[in-house]
C-alpha cells in the first residue's frame, strides 16, 4: 500500500463519511436520557485504526457536520471537532494494528482500547465541555455531565462493538494459514 | 499492419501466488479488430486484460517474463496513468465506477484529471454523450439512471479520451438481456465509426455474437487454447470441452448428431444456412421424449390481487396473483424496476401491500412480524458479502437460530445437518475467508437452510457469475429441490438459468403480472419477451428454421435432454468417486 | 426511512450563488450565533434567515421532518439546562429577579428565562440557514469552489464521493438490515446491552465488509481514469463567483463585523433588557 496520501485514502475518507452518516440511524438507548449508544463511532474507530490517522480525523469532521446536518438540521459544532480527535487519536496507531494483514491480536485489540479511551477522554471530558461554555455558554456542570456520558458511551460502543469488528474484519481479510478438511 | 497489442511468450505470477496466471502467452491484434476473449474464472482471462490497462503490473505487483507492447508503449513503465490515455477500461461494476455526481461530471473525470480547461471539456463531454446516447441525460444523477444507462455513462467517460482500444470487462454481467443486446449494439457501433481496437472479455458468449467480432479468444489455465474466427470455433466443441456454454442452437444441433460446417455462418442464427442441418435437428426432434409433467402438489404460497405503491400515484405491482405449489422451482423475471424486488420484500413483510393478500399454506401471513416470517421464508440476498456477519462458517450458520434462543445441542444438531446437506460439513471449522464466492454463497444458504424455511427466495442467485460458478450454484439449489423438496422462488434476470432450472416463470413488466408459464413457452413468445425486456431464445429461431411448428415443445425437449445428459455425468462422476473411495479403503 | 437533506434544484439568485459564498456565509453565521448573546442581533439573525429561506422558494415538505427532530432536540436540551443548572442566568447576568418558585432550589427568575429564551433563538437563527444551505447548494459545484480558496482537491473531492455514495450506502444498510431481520436479528429486541451490542455487529458488519470492497472497486476506477496524476485538476462544475457572490460576501463579512462591535460595545456578549 502506498505510504503517502493516495487515491484510495481519498475513497476511503468518501465511503467512510457516507457510512458515519448513514449509520446515524442507529442510536441504542441505554436508559439515560438524551444519551445513545452510537455505533457509527465503532465504525469511525474502524475507519481510523484501518486507514490512520487523517482518514480517521477528516471522516470525523465531515461525517460529523454532515451527519447532523443531514438528520438533525443543525451543526453542533463544539461536537464536531472532538469527533476529529477521536479519529486521530485511534488512528495514531494504526500502523501497528495490521487490520488488514490479518494481524489484528490480542495485544493490537488492547493498545487499541487504550488508545481509544485516551482519545475520547481528551474529546469529550476535556474539548467537548470547554467549547461548549466558550462558543455556547452553556452551564458548566451540565456540559460536564453531559460529556462525561458520552465518553462512557463511546468508550463502550468502541470497546465492545469496534473491538469486535476489527477482530471480525481482520480474520476475514487476512490470508489465512492452512487448513484441512475434517470428517 | 503492425498490431497494436503484442504479447511475446509473456508470462506473470501474482505476489501471493505460487503459480503463475499466465503461460507464455503470443497474442497479436490489429487495430480496428473486434476480439472476443473468453474463458471460465480463474482462467487468466482478467489478469490478461490487467496486463492490457497496466492495473498489472503497476497495482497488482508480481513478476512478468517476455514482452508486451500496446499501442507502442510497454504498460510497466507507462503506469496506470499513462496507459488510460489509450486504453478505455469498462469495468463489470455499474455503481463502482460511476463516480461523478452526475451524468456530465462523471464523463468529464478523466479530463478534469487531465486539467483540462471548462470550455474544452463542454464540448468534449457534449460529443462522447452524444456517442453513446446520454446527451439527454447530462445532469442526472446516477440514482436515476438503469444499469444499462450508467454502463454507457462508463463508455462516455473512456471515450472522452481518444482512445485507442476500448476494453470491456464482463460487460453483460448486470444488465438484463434487452439492455445487454443494446449495450452490444452500441460497442459495435462505436467500433465501426471511432476506428477503435475493441477487446470484450465475456463468458455469454452468444449475447457478445449478436453482433459480428473477428477473433474469439479462449483462455484457460492461464493458456491460449484457442484464437479462431467465430464460425470456426463454433464449428469445434472447444468451448465446451474447456467448460463455456456455447450459443443453444450450436448446442442443439449437436445434439442431432450433425457436424457443423464453417462455411455455413454459425456465428448468427438468423444468418446461418440450418437447411443441412434441418433433418437432423427434425429427426432429433422427433426421437425426443418430452419432459414428464410434475403431479401438482398443494398451495404452498398464493398472492392474491397484491397492490402496493411507495405513494398513492405511483403503483410499483398492480393486482398481482399467483400460486406457488410445495416443491416447485419458480423463477420472476422482468426488468429492472418492473417490481421483481419490489414482490419479495412483500413476501417477506418489508413493505405491506397497499391492498390484496399473500397467504402461506391458505394463512393470511399479514399479521406475522418480519422475524415470524423469516422462520417459513427464507430470503437470501444477491451477494454472500451483504449476508455474512461472522468470521467462522459454523457461527455463521447457527447464528439464526443462537439469536431465537435455540438449545444449544439442538443447534448443534441442526446446523451439522444443514452443513451436511451443503457439502461444508468438512469445513465448518474454517473461517469464511478461506472459502470461495461459490462456497461463501453456499454458506449464505446454510444460514437460512438451517432454520427450516417452508420456501427460499432467492435475489439474483448467479449475478456476476460466470459459466462454472454460476452451474455449481444452480446444480446445489436443484439439488436442494429434489432431495429435500424444497421450494424454491428465484428473481432473477439470466434467461439460461431461468429456462434450464425453473418448472415455471411469473413475468412482470411495469408491476404488472404478464405472463405465468413454463419457461420454453415464455422465451418463444415474442409479445412477452418485448414488453418484459426478455430476450427470445436461439432455440425458437432453430425451430422456425427448421420447420418445427411448436418452438415451446422444442425448447423444454433441449432443456430435459441436456438435462438427461448432465445427469447421466454427475452420476457417472459419482460412481467414480464411489469407486475411488472403495479403492482407498482396501488399501 | 429516515428522510434526508438534499439539493434540490432551483432557479433562484441563492441558487446560483457560487458554493463557496453559501458555505462561507453558513460558517460566518454558524461563528456569530455561536458567539452573540446578544438578543437585538440574534432578532436581526433571525429576520434575515427567514428572508433568505423565503427567496430561496424552499418548500416546507423539502425540510418539515427534519425540523421537527430539531425541535425535539432543543426541548429536550432546554429542559436539561433548567433541570441541571437553574440559576445559569443569573450568573450571567449577575442579577436575580424570581418571578415565581417552583419546588425545592428550583426558582424561576427572569434571568434564567431570559438566557433560555437566547439559547432558543439561537437555534432558529442556525436551522434556516442548515436548511439553505443543504437543499440550494450542488455539492459537486462546492467541491470545486472549495478547492479554489485552497482546500487541497483531495479532501473537495472525498467530500463529493461521500455525499455520492450516501443513497447507495443507506440503501445498502436498508437492504441488509431487512434480511438480518428476517433472520430473526433484530436491534429493537429488549435484549440485554451487550447483547444488543453483538446484534449490531451482525448486521453492520455486512455493511463494513460490502463498504470496504466498494473502496476498492472505486480506487481502481479512479486510477484507470488518471485520478491524482496532477497536482492541480479542474473541475466541470466550475462556477465563475459573480458580482452578486463578491456582494454577499462583502454584506456578510460587514454585518458579522457590524453585529460583533454592538455585542461586545459593553465588553460583554451578554444583553439584557434590563441592564
Amino acid at each position: 500500500m502506498n505510504k503517502k496520501f493516495g487515491i484510495r485514502e481519498v475513497v476511503a475518507i468518501g465511503i467512510g463519511t457516507a457510512l458515519f452518516v448513514v449509520l446515524t440511524e442507529i442510536q441504542i438507548p441505554i436508559g439515560i436520557p438524551n444519551t445513545y449508544l452510537q455505533p457509527r463511532m465503532a465504525v469511525l474507530a474502524f475507519l481510523a485504526a484501518v486507514f490512520g490517522p487523517v482518514v480517521g480525523g477528516v471522516i470525523g469532521l465531515l461525517g460529523h457536520a454532515l451527519g447532523d446536518a443531514l438528520f438533525y438540521g443543525g451543526v453542533w459544532w463544539s461536537w464536531v471537532f472532538p469527533e476529529a480527535v477521536v479519529g486521530i487519536g485511534v488512528g495514531m496507531l494504526s500502523k501497528s494494528y495490521k487490520v488488514l494483514e490479518g494481524g489484528f491480536d490480542r495485544g493490537a485489540a488492547i493498545r487499541f482500547n487504550l488508545v481509544q479511551i485516551i482519545a475520547n477522554a481528551l474529546a469529550w471530558i476535556l474539548l467537548a465541555p470547554v467549547l461548549d461554555i466558550l462558543i455556547y455558554a452553556e452551564p458548566a456542570n451540565k456540559v460536564f455531565i453531559q460529556g462525561a456520558f458520552a465518553f462512557l458511551g463511546n468508550i463502550i460502543i468502541i470497546g465492545v462493538l469496534g473491538t469486535i469488528l476489527l477482530f471480525a474484519y481482520s480474520r476475514v481479510a487476512g490470508k489465512s494459514g492452512s487448513l484441512q478438511q475434517e470428517d | 499492419m503492425d498490431p497494436i497489442i503484442e504479447f511475446k511468450d509473456f508470462s506473470f505470477r501474482y505476489r501471493a501466488q505460487q503459480e503463475a496466471s499466465l503461460h507464455d502467452i503470443n497474442l497479436k491484434i490489429y487495430p480496428g479488430e473486434k476480439i472476443l476473449i473468453a474463458g471460465p474464472s480463474g482462467s487468466g482471462k482478467s489478469t490478461l486484460a490487467h496486463c492490457i490497462n497496466g492495473l498489472i503490473p503497476c497495482s497488482f505487483t508480481g513478476e512478468t517474463a517476455g514482452t508486451l507492447t500496446v499501442a507502442g508503449l510497454t504498460p510497466e513503465k507507462a503506469g496506470v496513468f499513462g496507459m488510460s490515455k489509450r486504453v478505455g477500461t469498462v469495468l463489470q461494476d455499474t455503481d463502482g465506477q460511476f463516480i461523478g455526481l452526475t451524468v456530465a461530471e462523471d464523463i468529464a473525470f478523466a479530463l478534469e484529471n487531465d486539467k483540462v480547461p471548462q470550455d474544452e471539456m463542454f464540448r468534449r463531454v457534449d460529443r462522447a454523450a452524444e456517442m453513446v446516447q446520454m446527451k439527454d441525460h447530462l445532469d442526472r444523477s446516477p440514482a436515476e439512471l438503469s444499469g444499462g444507462q450508467k454502463q454507457r455513462v462508463s463508455l462516455g467517460g473512456v471515450l472522452v479520451d481518444d482512445v485507442d482500444i476500448l476494453l470491456f470487462d464482463e460487460p453483460l454481467a448486470n444488465l438484463d438481456p434487452a439492455a445487454g443486446k443494446r449495450t452490444i449494439a452500441l460497442i459495435d457501433d462505436i467500433a465501426r465509426t471511432e476506428k477503435v481496437t475493441v477487446i470484450i472479455i465475456e463468458h455469454r458468449i452468444e449475447d457478445v455474437l449478436y453482433r459480428d467480432v473477428d477473433r474469439i479468444v479462449v483462455v484457460n489455465n492461464g493458456r491460449i487454447a484457442a484464437d479462431l474466427k467465430p464460425d470456426d470455433l463454433l464449428s469445434t466443441d472447444i468451448l465446451s470441452a474447456e467448460g463455456m456454454r456455447e450459443p443453444l442452437y450450436v448446442t442443439a444441433i449437436k445434439h442431432a448428431g450433425a457436424a457443423i460446417n464453417p462455411a455455413d455462418h454459425p456465428q448468427h442464427i438468423e444468418q446461418m444456412n440450418v437447411a443441412p442441418y434441418r433433418e437432423a435437428v427434425r429427426n432429433w426432434y422427433e426421437l425426443t421424449p418430452a419432459p414428464a409433467s410434475r403431479p401438482q402438489s398443494e398451495v404452498l404460497l398464493e398472492a392474491d390481487q397484491v397492490s402496493f405503491g411507495y405513494t398513492s400515484r405511483h403503483q410499483v405491482l398492480q393486482d398481482v396473483s399467483f400460486r406457488i405449489r410445495k416443491g416447485e422451482m419458480v423463477s420472476v423475471v422482468g426488468q429492472n424496476g418492473a417490481g421483481k424486488s419490489t414482490l419479495a420484500a412483500l413476501i417477506c413483510g418489508f413493505y405491506s401491500p397497499s391492498s390484496g393478500k399473500i397467504l402461506l399454506e391458505g394463512e393470511d401471513i399479514a399479521p406475522l412480524s418480519i422475524k415470524e416470517r423469516g422462520e417459513k421464508i427464507g430470503l437470501v440476498m444477491q451477494s454472500p458479502n451483504q449476508m455474512i456477519s461472522k468470521p467462522m462458517i459454523y457461527e455463521e450458520v447457527s447464528l439464526g437460530l443462537t439469536v431465537r434462543g435455540v438449545p444449544e445441542d439442538e443447534i448443534r444438531e441442526r446446523v451439522e445437518r444443514t452443513l451436511r446437506i451443503c457439502g461444508l460439513y468438512t469445513m465448518r471449522n474454517w473461517p469464511v475467508s478461506a472459502l470461495s464466492f461459490g462456497q461463501k454463497k453456499r454458506v449464505s444458504i446454510a444460514s437460512i437452510l438451517v432454520m427450516n424455511p417452508e420456501i427460499l427466495i432467492l435475489d439474483e442467485p448467479t449475478a456476476g457469475q460466470d459459466y462454472r460458478h454460476y452451474t455449481e450454484i444452480m446444480e446445489f439449489l436443484r439439488d436442494l429441490n429434489r432431495r429435500i423438496g424444497l421450494t424454491i422462488m428465484m428473481i432473477t434476470h439470466d434467461m439460461h438459468l431461468m429456462l434450464e432450472y425453473t418448472d415455471r416463470a411469473l413475468v412482470l413488466s411495469d408491476g404488472h403480472l404478464i405472463a405465468d408459464d413454463t419457461p420454453a413457452a415464455i422465451l418463444t413468445n415474442e409479445d412477452v419477451t418485448d414488453r418484459a425486456s426478455l430476450k427470445k431464445t436461439s432455440l425458437y429461431d432453430l425451430a422456425v428454421a427448421c420447420d418445427i411448428g411448436d418452438a415451446a415443445a422444442f425448447a423444454s425437449r433441449f432443456i430435459s435432454y441436456e438435462r438427461r445428459l448432465r445427469d447421466e455425468e454427475k452420476n457417472a462422476a459419482e460412481e467414480t468417486g464411489k469407486a475411488e473411495n472403495l479403492q482407498k479403503e482396501v488399501r | 426511512m429516515a428522510k434526508l437533506l438534499s439539493y434540490e434544484e432551483n432557479d433562484t439568485w441563492i441558487h446560483r450563488l457560487s458554493g463557496i459564498t453559501k458555505l462561507m456565509f453558513f460558517l460566518m453565521w454558524c461563528a456569530l450565533s455561536a458567539m452573540t448573546y446578544d438578543t437585538r442581533v440574534l432578532l436581526v439573525m433571525i429576520l434575515i434567515s427567514l428572508i433568505a429561506f423565503a427567496v430561496s422558494k424552499t418548500k416546507w415538505q423539502q425540510v418539515g421532518s427534519v425540523f421537527k427532530v430539531i425541535m425535539a432536540f432543543m426541548i429536550l436540551n432546554l429542559a436539561a439546562i433548567f433541570v441541571m443548572s437553574p440559576e445559569q442566568g443569573c450568573a450571567i447576568y449577575g442579577t436575580r429577579k424570581v418571578l415565581f418558585h417552583i419546588a425545592g432550589n428550583y426558582d424561576m427568575t427572569r434571568d434564567q428565562l431570559f438566557y433560555m429564551f437566547n439559547v432558543m433563538i439561537k437555534y432558529f437563527t442556525v436551522i434556516p440557514a442548515v436548511f439553505i444551505f443543504l437543499v440550494t447548494t450542488n455539492p459537486s459545484e462546492l467541491a470545486a469552489s472549495m478547492n479554489r480558496v485552497g482546500i487541497p482537491y483531495t479532501i473537495a473531492y472525498s467530500l463529493s464521493i461521500a455525499l455520492r455514495y450516501i443513497p447507495d450506502v443507506q440503501g445498502d444498510f436498508h437492504r441488509i438490515r431487512n434480511a438480518q431481520e428476517a433472520r430473526g436479528i433484530e436491534m429493537s429486541a429488549k435484549a440485554k446491552l451487550f447483547e444488543r451490542i453483538r446484534r449490531t455487529a451482525s448486521i453492520i458488519f455486512p455493511l463494513l465488509f460490502s463498504s470496504m470492497e466498494r473502496i476498492d472497486v472505486v480506487s481502481n476506477a479512479m486510477e484507470l481514469r488518471g485520478f491524482g496524476k496532477y497536482k492541480k485538476r479542474t473541475w466541470y462544475a466550475m462556477k465563475p463567483l459573480r458580482r452578486a457572490d463578491y456582494l454577499v460576501l462583502a454584506g456578510t463579512l460587514i454585518f458579522v463585523i457590524c453585529a460583533l462591535l454592538v455585542t461586545y460595545a459593553d465588553g460583554s456578549r451578554f444583553w439584557a433588557y434590563w441592564l
